[in-house]
This record gives structure tokens, C-alpha cells and sequence, in this order.
């Protein structure tokens, strides 16, 4: 089953998604950085972004998807709560789609700095389940 | 933390000694009930810190040592160019310059209780917190740049301040060495609409009672006394250089093995000093210091604007700003030779001793001021480094309280509206755009501030000025 949890860190927040595809761990885990911000289902789809990126290795890759996240979230003042992620080798293009941040409606709690090396892991488990995540810097 | 490894050295220095891959030991300045608090990912932290390239004498601890990304929070760690030493992007973050300011109102206590309210108020309205806000301040591409070389200089140049402030500003207020070309266009474009923006997390303006006064002398010459109020500002270069943090980091991360260098975490991505990526960072890095230079002193400017309204009879001019995520090259004698390193504090304040060059004049005597945050509902300090505190760390002291807690937890743990309830009924108003920011920000969720400045006063890295009580906090 697809899913998203925060795990902890001492200073900031853990993000990890579960999916049978690591195009799915990856867009469970876009979802577990929204709601690092935010509750999720707050969050109307009325706006699409194209984001697309490539690494040396899986884990550099969910690194930069996240970052690329964040990036859009900053600079266009977005919150995304769908994803359609695809991965082609070492090389992502995905679907994010949000709308504009409503402070009252969404509360926004913290504003991701960066997505870190920290803990990351993009691997698959012992069910065969892909497993994605890494310390978000808030 | 398991403490076993370690040798005790005092009551608040201990000595991790150098194996394996380690080039130097750990020091740790805390003392045990402290140290036994921390994770025991701080140990492995700082040992890896203590593998890389050129590091002098050791990899250093503070007391409010917690786990953070490659370098341990409140890790400092020296690094020498002329033995292939290394800047690390890990090593500084992403919140580069990230930092307290504090600014003198001319006011008592008495003074602000009977407008506390209509001023938390105007504050939370008139100073950007949060996602979603954005600062009135709009920058085109080339006025970026003249912001990026000229730090707090190019805020006052243009009316936001006045040259006075200058003087309490770390490297009087501008970074030199910045080069504005190695910052991309895309980490300029998440400054445009940022600057004079507070941010969020742990991030806040605090009007504060100085509660007690531990060094008469020093306050003195700061111009504080007991009842005074004060304002701190705890900020840094917002989005620029969270953007300059992720590129370098992932630069330097796949770059490593490229410098021969073996990273025992990706995290601890550094480049040597003389290597091309190293030189840029080090001037993308210096360009966000003037950032976030540049932003506190905007901040600055907001507070004064709305206390002129409020408080018409207060004057605010700078206490002192001081930078606690930093890479900076700094001339040290080490075993009786001058020498020219590359300090890297990460969660650190400098805590340069009486008598350096560097302070201004006015504070020559008693040592530059260490300004510490704590939580909202606690206390902050104000330190003033010392002559020994050269030899022990650099000219180094701790930065905070240190989270004792998770986000996680603390959010599970505590309710936002119950806290500011609380805190309202102990006096303190507390303004924020989320309750569940302000549960993950719970007093609770951080380490005893008292204990972590305790140690850092007997280890010798700095000496305790005044303690600051909170009376109106404003969060993102």
C-alpha cells in the first residue's frame, strides 16, 4: 500500500514514502513533505507544475525531486497535495499539482529550507516494498 | 550519549581521542549530565568531522552539541589551506548566517507593560513571518547584487539604518570576499521577494526584560541594566541561502571522491579551500552572509518603524548581531605560530577575547558579546567571549538551548493555543500564523538554556552577562 510518514530527527523532520515502484515511494514521499507545512487534504490541485530532474544515483535523485519541490513551493508561494512522478533510469519528470498558500485555511507551520543528505535511503525493503526518504531542513 | 569512550578532562572538557580514520580528537565542552543528554549521533558527528582534510588541533563540541547534517550542531571545526584543508557546505548549512541580533530600547520594563498587547500586535503586522509572506522590499537582478557584496552596509545606504549600527555588526556589516556571480539565478530568485522576512521554525523576534545581570562591568559597557528591555532578532539569509546550501552540498557531495577525499556521510560534503568548487563556495557563501546581514538589518528597520509608532520615546540601536552558521578565515596562534585557518561554526557563535582587532573599540575591553537564543518561554543570555576561550575553541562559544526533542514528538506532545494560553497567563504574548508551529517550538521541546550557558561559562568559552526574559515573541 502506498504511504507517507514524517520520522524524527533532534533539530527537523524525517520524510519517507512506501510504494510498490520507486515512482511511488517518491510521490508518497512529495506528500509527507506538504504536510511537513501543512495537512495534505487542505490542499486544492488547481494549479500544475512540470518539474523534471536527473542524477548520478536513485537517492541524489530523490534529493533533487524534493528540492525541486521545495523550489517551487518557495518561489511561486505553493503548496502541492497530488503527484505523478516517473522514472526513467536516472532521470524523473513528474506532475505536482497544488494551489497558492492560503494562511488562514492552511496554516502553514514551517518553510522547508532543503532536503539533505540525511538519512537518506531509496531502497526496497524486506516485503519488496521501495522505501524513499531524508531529513528535510525546516 | 555514551560518554565511556570519552576522557574527562574537567567538569566540562572531555577528550574523544583520534582513531581509525580520525586526524584529530573530539573536544567536547559540556558537562556530564549534558553530555549524556545528547545523541550518540553527536559522537559519530564529530568524529567524522575529525576525518577530513587539513582540520586542526580537533573537531570541537559546544555545549549545546545536538544532532545535525554532517557536522553536529554547535560543532566548530578549524581547517588549514596550506594542508589541504577543506570548506564544507555541511559544515556551515543551509541557513547560512543564520543569527541574533539584539537591539537596546532606552526603556523599562514598566514602560512596554501597559501597550504590550496593540505592540505584539503591530509587530506581528508590520514584520513578514512565515510561508505565504513576502517582504515589501522587490530586488531587480542588479540591485541583488550590490545587496550580496554590500551586507547591512547596502540596507543603511539605502535609509534602512543608520552607519552607527555598523560598528555591532560582525565584520562591521559586510562580508568581504562575497562574489555575487556564483550565486545562481535560481537561488537569487527565491530572495526576491524575502528580503526583510523573518522566516519560520525557530526563527522569532522576542521583546525581552533583562532579568538579571551577572557581570556588572560588562553590562555596564553594553549600555544594560536590570529591568531594561531589549529586542532580539533570530534570523538568517532566508532563501538565498538555503539554495546556495542545497547546490554547493550536492556539488561537493558527488564531487568528494573526485578531491580524493572519502566522506564517511554525504552529508559532510566539503571541497579543499584551493579547489575551483571550494573557491566558489566559499564566495557564494560570503555573499550569504551579506544576505542575511542585509535582512536583519531590514528587520531592524521594520522594528524601529513600529516602535516609533507605538513607544514613540525608545531609540533602538544595535546591541551587537552576531552569525552562528558560518565558514570564516580568521588568524589564530596555534601552539605559539600564527595562522591563517577557516573556522567553520556550525550552530556556534564567535566569541572573539578582549582585545581583538576585530571588535570595535568600544567593546576592546570586555570581549565581543555572545548573544544566545532560548525558547519562547524561557530566557535568552547575553555572553561576552573570553582571552582563554582563544585557545580553547577558536574564539568560540555555544548558540542556543539545543533541541532536547523531535518535531515529531512535540507536535504529539503539546497543543499551539494551550502554550499561548499558558504563556499569556506568565505575561509573555506570543504571536504566530500556526498553532502547530508553536507546539513544535513548546519550551519543552528544548534543552535547559541555564545549563547549556552554565557550561559554557566554566569551560572558559565565554563569561555570563545578563539572562533575558521573553515578554512578546513573534513566530512564523
Amino acid at each position: 500500500m502506498p504511504s507517507w510518514e514524517h520520522f524524527p530527527h533532534e533539530a527537523d523532520i524525517g520524510v519517507r514514502g512506501r510504494g510498490e515502484s520507486p515512482d511511488i515511494a517518491f510521490e508518497q514521499a512529495a506528500l509527507g513533505l506538504t504536510a511537513v507545512v501543512t495537512d495534505p487534504r487542505l490542499v486544492r490541485n488547481d494549479e500544475q507544475v512540470a518539474i523534471s530532474c536527473e542524477a548520478p544515483d536513485l537517492e541524489v535523485l530523490f534529493v533533487d525531486w524534493l528540492n525541486a519541490l521545495i523550489y517551487e513551493m518557495m518561489t511561486r508561494s505553493l503548496l502541492f497535495g497530488r503527484f505523478r512522478v516517473t522514472i526513467d533510469g536516472l532521470r524523473l519528470s513528474a506532475e505536482a499539482a497544488g494551489e497558492h498558500v492560503d494562511r488562514p485555511r492552511h496554516e502553514p507551520v514551517v518553510e522547508p529550507k532543503g532536503a539533505t543528505f540525511t538519512e537518506l535511503r531509496v531502497s526496497r525493503d524486506d516485503e519488496g516494498q521501495w522505501v524513499a526518504q531524508c531529513v528535510i531542513d525546516v | 550519549m555514551d560518554i565511556t569512550p570519552l576522557e574527562q578532562i574537567s567538569e566540562d572538557e572531555w577528550r574523544l581521542p583520534a582513531v581509525g580514520k580520525m586526524r584529530a580528537p573530539v573536544i567536547f565542552y559540556a558537562d556530564r549530565a549534558l553530555l549524556e543528554g545528547m545523541d550518540d549521533k553527536v559522537r559519530t558527528q564529530a568524529s567524522n568531522v575529525a576525518t577530513l582534510p587539513g582540520i586542526v588541533k580537533a573537531s570541537y563540541v559546544m555545549p549545546d552539541g545536538h544532532w545535525g547534517y554532517g557536522f553536529p550542531i554547535g560543532g566548530v571545526a578549524a581547517f588549514d589551506a596550506d594542508e589541504g584543508g577543506v570548506v564544507s557546505a555541511g559544515g556551515v548549512g543551509f541557513d547560512i548566517s543564520c543569527g541574533v541580533r539584539c537591539l537596546r530600547t532606552g526603556l523599562q520594563a514598566g514602560d512596554v507593560e501597559p501597550v504590550k498587547e496593540q505592540l505584539v500586535d503591530a509587530l506581528f503586522q508590520h514584520i513578514p513571518a512565515g510561508l505565504g509572506s513576502t517582504g515589501g522590499i522587490h530586488l531587480d537582478d542588479a540591485e541583488m547584487t550590490e545587496m550580496l557584496l554590500g551586507g547591512a552596509r547596502w540596507a543603511i545606504d539605502r535609509g534602512w539604518g543608520s552607519p552607527g549600527d555598523l560598528e555591532r555588526i560582525e565584520e562591521h556589516g559586510s562580508m568581504r570576499g562575497a562574489e555575487p556571480k556564483h550565486v545562481s539565478a535560481k537561488a537569487r530568485s527565491r530572495q526576491r521577494d524575502e528580503m526583510g522576512t523573518l522566516g519560520s521554525g525557530n526563527h522569532y523576534l522576542e521583546v525581552q526584560r533583562v532579568a538579571e545581570v551577572f557581570a556588572p562591568d560588562v553590562a555596564s559597557e553594553l549600555s544594560i541594566a536590570e529591568d531594561d528591555v531589549v529586542v532580539s532578532i533570530h534570523c538568517g539569509s532566508r532563501g538565498l541561502g538555503h539554495q546556495i546550501g542545497t547546490e554547493y552540498l550536492r556539488e561537493m557531495a558527488i564531487a568528494a571522491a573526485d578531491h580524493g577525499i572519502d566522506l564517511p556521510d554525504r552529508e559532510l560534503a566539503c571541497a579543499p579551500l584551493r579547489s575551483e568548487v571550494g573557491r566558489r563556495y566559499l564566495g557564494a557563501m560570503r555573499a550569504g552572509i551579506n544576505c542575511a546581514l542585509a535582512n536583519r538589518q531590514i528587520i531592524t528597520h521594520l522594528t524601529r518603524e513600529v516602535f516609533s509608532d507605538v513607544l514613540p520615546k525608545a531609540e533602538l540601536p544595535l546591541l551587537y548581531d552576531v552569525s552562528h552558521n558560518t565558514c570564516k578565515e580568521e588568524e589564530h596562534v596555534v601552539d605559539g605560530v600564527r595562522r591563517r585557518l577557516f573556522i567553520h561554526r556550525k550552530g556556534a557563535t564567535r566569541a572573539f577575547g578582549p582585545g581583538h582587532p576585530e571588535l570595535p573599540e568600544q567593546l576592546r575591553g570586555i570581549g565581543q558579546p555572545v548573544l544566545i537564543g532560548g525558547s519562547m518561554g524561557t530566557e535568552s543570555w547575553v555572553l561576552a567571549g573570553t582571552a582563554e576561550g582563544m585557545a580553547l575553541s577558536f574564539g568560540s562559544a555555544c548558540h542556543g538551548a539545543g533541541r532536547r526533542m523531535s518535531r515529531h514528538r512535540a507536535k504529539k506532545q503539546w497543543r499551539g493555543s494551550k502554550l499561548i494560553k499558558n504563556l499569556a497567563h506568565r505575561g509573555i504574548l506570543v504571536r504566530s500564523v500556526s498553532m502547530r508551529g508553536v507546539a513544535e517550538e513548546a519550551p519543552g521541546a528544548y534543552k535547559d538554556v541555564r545549563a547549556v550557558v552554565d557550561s559554557a561559562d566554566r569551560a572558559g568559552l565565554a563569561r555570563k552577562v545578563a539572562r533575558l526574559e521573553p515578554m512578546l515573541c513573534i513566530k512564523g
